[in-house]
């Protein structure tokens, strides 16, 4: 184990998997020389060179398509979207080719692509920098959607995403960029898809979060045990789709009552998804309706305290779990 | 609208014999395969979005034979005549179209997704100029592998107002792919003639890319023919890409919900009378490579096979409910490829 920031950890899995594989390159706006907007390609150009690590123009749709076809013809390219907000300027590529073409062509041909790119608010970028849409790729079926919240997870599950032979979303939230934790230093460390993880253990409540929102279950656990004498478990899903759902029900069989947090809008949002699935499996179970602690259903505000009214915060998830007991 | 003069002085290898009669055939295999289609359309055995070739034959019959076996196609949604020039099997198309298993992507495509991964055939799109950055990734593909294989991407005059067009032409330019960028200009993206639609000539707008660009008769499979031929081979020397811009024209509405309020019959019979199959059959007399009776023999046998693809689409059973989620990922088994 080595202890390492989150984008150091993202990082090394490229570098491992461009060592491994020759078939893989990366591609993105500014991952060369500038060495990645959030610094995840830093050193990668000098290793393996322009033809590898290739800088791009701002041409969000041309680059992703050119993954596509790059992978139709047996490479594993890479696209770094500097973020989620400019996925949205290359949706057609995602959504109509790299997640159709192996149901659409009868199974002939497969996309293995790997799209990384940056999500999430709190950093007053203002309306159109803020998004958090992984519930909307989550939507699609061929697409995998990966949202790790730790620096060993996002290796090991962008490692694996290396290896899918299909297209995977993997989105790094921009607040855990920094963030450091201890990381397997075994080139072989791959974590599953659709296997979530319990990252604390409690009997009162079920906290289900992803990405970002995990740290805000897991403060919001610290300060149910410290100030109101409550255990929570926190669920960790790790990739949304697929979805593990089990672990889910399993804990809320347990607990009897489940928040489930995201920093996307609640309206129409994924923690809406899970809340439907757990009233459809342990209707049975609930002590209590289950409870979304979500974004605000307003544009993202430049201004620092309305942006953080905006933001679900770890006070919410407690206020959320003490109105259900 | 009326079609241009060829730009380039045609050179390259003419046309063989041999070649001639394929032309023919194949042009011939696509116009009887496309009446065929709207004839099953109005019987309800072919559903949803249909677009048919006919009147273009010579883009897809004269470019396609310019390219080897290991060149990749992309192209989009009114693409029968494409898949038939590339070889693809009429049964296979003829059983998509009917949704059957049988079919070239097993009834999940339809008529705008055809895929034949063993013929290089890379797909059919439906989303106007979304295969272009396609065409780009296999480009980059090609160099990557250091293989001089090339791409052939073939779009319509409505892609041109895409950003998507200009995104791809822009990447293969600055990165000096193989792709060999063919707009077949049918002069109307939908009912919108494209001089109400585009600031420029087609050819022009790829110009400003840096790569070379021409305008030919896209009505005269030899012309094309040739076209494709300097193109790739401007594109295999490690040139970068090439631009051809086809005049061509539709002889059926854009789909079969067309009905054709925004252009006279008058203009249609126009084209009709440049109709690629006729002058290739004139010149072809000329030249004493064939005469009538073995012209209507050859439209015999190509309506034979017709009728075959026909049978056998008919044959082939529809997929089963128990396959719908088949395919949807492929399989991970402990590697990628």
């Amino acid at each position: 184990m080595t202890e390492m920031r989150m984008r150091d950890a993202i990082r090394e899995a490229m570098r491992e998997e461009m060592l491994r594989d020759d078939r893989v390159f990366l591609m993105g706006e500014d991952i060369g020389a500038y060495g990645g907007s959030y610094a995840c390609t830093r050193g990668l150009l000098d290793e393996f060179g322009p033809e590898r690590v290739r800088d791009t123009p701002i041409s969000e749709s041309g680059i992703v398509g050119a993954g596509v076809g790059a992978a139709l013809a047996g490479f594993i390219p890479m696209v770094e979207i500097m973020t989620i907000n400019f996925s949205l300027v290359a949706l057609d590529q995602i959504v109509n080719n790299a997640s159709k073409l192996h149901y659409m062509s009868g199974g002939q041909v497969n996309v293995p692509l790997v799209l990384r790119m940056a999500s999430g608010g709190g950093s007053q970028l203002g309306a159109t920098h803020s998004h958090s849409l992984e519930g909307m790729f989550a939507h699609f079926p061929g697409l995998t959607v990966v949202c790790p919240a730790f620096p060993g997870d996002a290796k090991g599950l962008l490692k694996r995403s290396f290896r899918e032979p299909n297209p995977v979303v993997f989105i790094e939230h921009t607040a855990l960029y920094g963030a450091r934790g201890e990381v397997p230093d075994d080139p072989d460390h791959l974590v599953e898809f659709g296997q979530a993880a319990t990252v604390r253990s409690g009997k009162d409540v079920t906290l289900v979060g992803y990405s970002g929102s995990v740290h805000q279950c897991y403060r919001a656990a610290d300060m149910l045990a410290e100030e109101h004498g409550l255990t929570a478990d926190v669920i960790d899903l790790r990739t949304i789709r697929p979805l593990d759902m089990s672990s889910v029900i399993r804990s809320v069989r347990r607990t009897n009552r489940a928040v489930v947090v995201e920093d996307d809008w609640k309206f129409g949002g994924f923690a809406g998804e899970i809340a439907a699935q757990i009233m459809e499996r342990a209707f049975d179970w609930l002590d209590a309706p289950v409870a979304r602690v979500a974004g605000k259903d307003v544009p993202m505000p430049y201004n620092r305290n309305l942006e953080y009214a905006a933001l679900p915060s770890e006070e919410d998830v407690v206020e959320a779990v003490l109105s259900m007991l | 609208m009326s079609v241009g003069q060829a730009i380039p002085t045609m050179v390259g290898e003419p046309p063989d014999d041999e070649l001639q009669q394929r032309f023919l055939y194949e042009m011939l295999l696509i116009r009887r395969f496309e009446e065929k289609c709207a004839e099953m359309y109005t019987r309800g055995k072919i559903r949803g979005f249909l677009h048919l070739y006919t009147g273009e034959e010579a883009c897809a019959v004269g470019a396609i034979n310019a390219l080897r076996d290991d060149d990749k196609i992309v192209t989009h949604y009114r693409d029968h005549g494409h898949a038939l020039a590339r070889g693809v099997e009429p049964n296979r198309i003829m059983a998509e179209l009917f949704a059957r298993v049988g079919g070239t992507n097993e009834g999940r495509g339809g008529s705008m997704h055809i895929f034949d991964v063993s013929k290089n055939f890379l797909g059919g799109y439906a989303i106007v100029a979304g295969h272009m950055p396609i065409a780009v990734g296999l480009g980059l593909a090609a160099n990557l592998s250091d293989e001089d294989w090339a791409a052939l991407c073939i779009f319509g005059d409505g892609g041109v107002g895409e950003g998507e067009f200009h995104e791809a032409l822009n990447l293969a330019a600055i990165w000096k792919l193989p792709v060999v960028w063919f707009c077949e200009n049918n002069g109307y993206g939908m009912g919108v003639p494209f001089d109400d639609s585009l600031a420029n000539d087609v050819y022009k707008i790829a110009a400003a890319y840096q790569m070379p660009s021409v305008r030919i008769d896209g009505m005269d499979v030899l012309e094309v023919y040739s076209a494709t031929q300097l193109a790739l081979a401007h594109v295999r020397e490690g040139n970068g890409p090439y631009f051809i811009e086809a005049l061509t024209y539709r002889y059926r509405g854009h789909s079969m919900a067309d009905p054709e309020l925004y252009r006279t019959k008058a203009e249609v019979e126009e084209y009709r009378k440049r109709d690629a199959i006729e002058r290739l059959k004139r010149s072809m007399i000329a030249d004493g490579l064939i005469d009538e009776p073995t012209y209507q023999a050859l439209v015999a046998q190509v309506d034979a096979e017709v009728d075959e693809a026909v049978a056998f689409a008919d044959a082939s059973p529809e997929p089963g409910l128990h396959t719908l989620y088949d395919h949807i990922t492929k399989e991970y088994e402990g590697e990628s490829g």
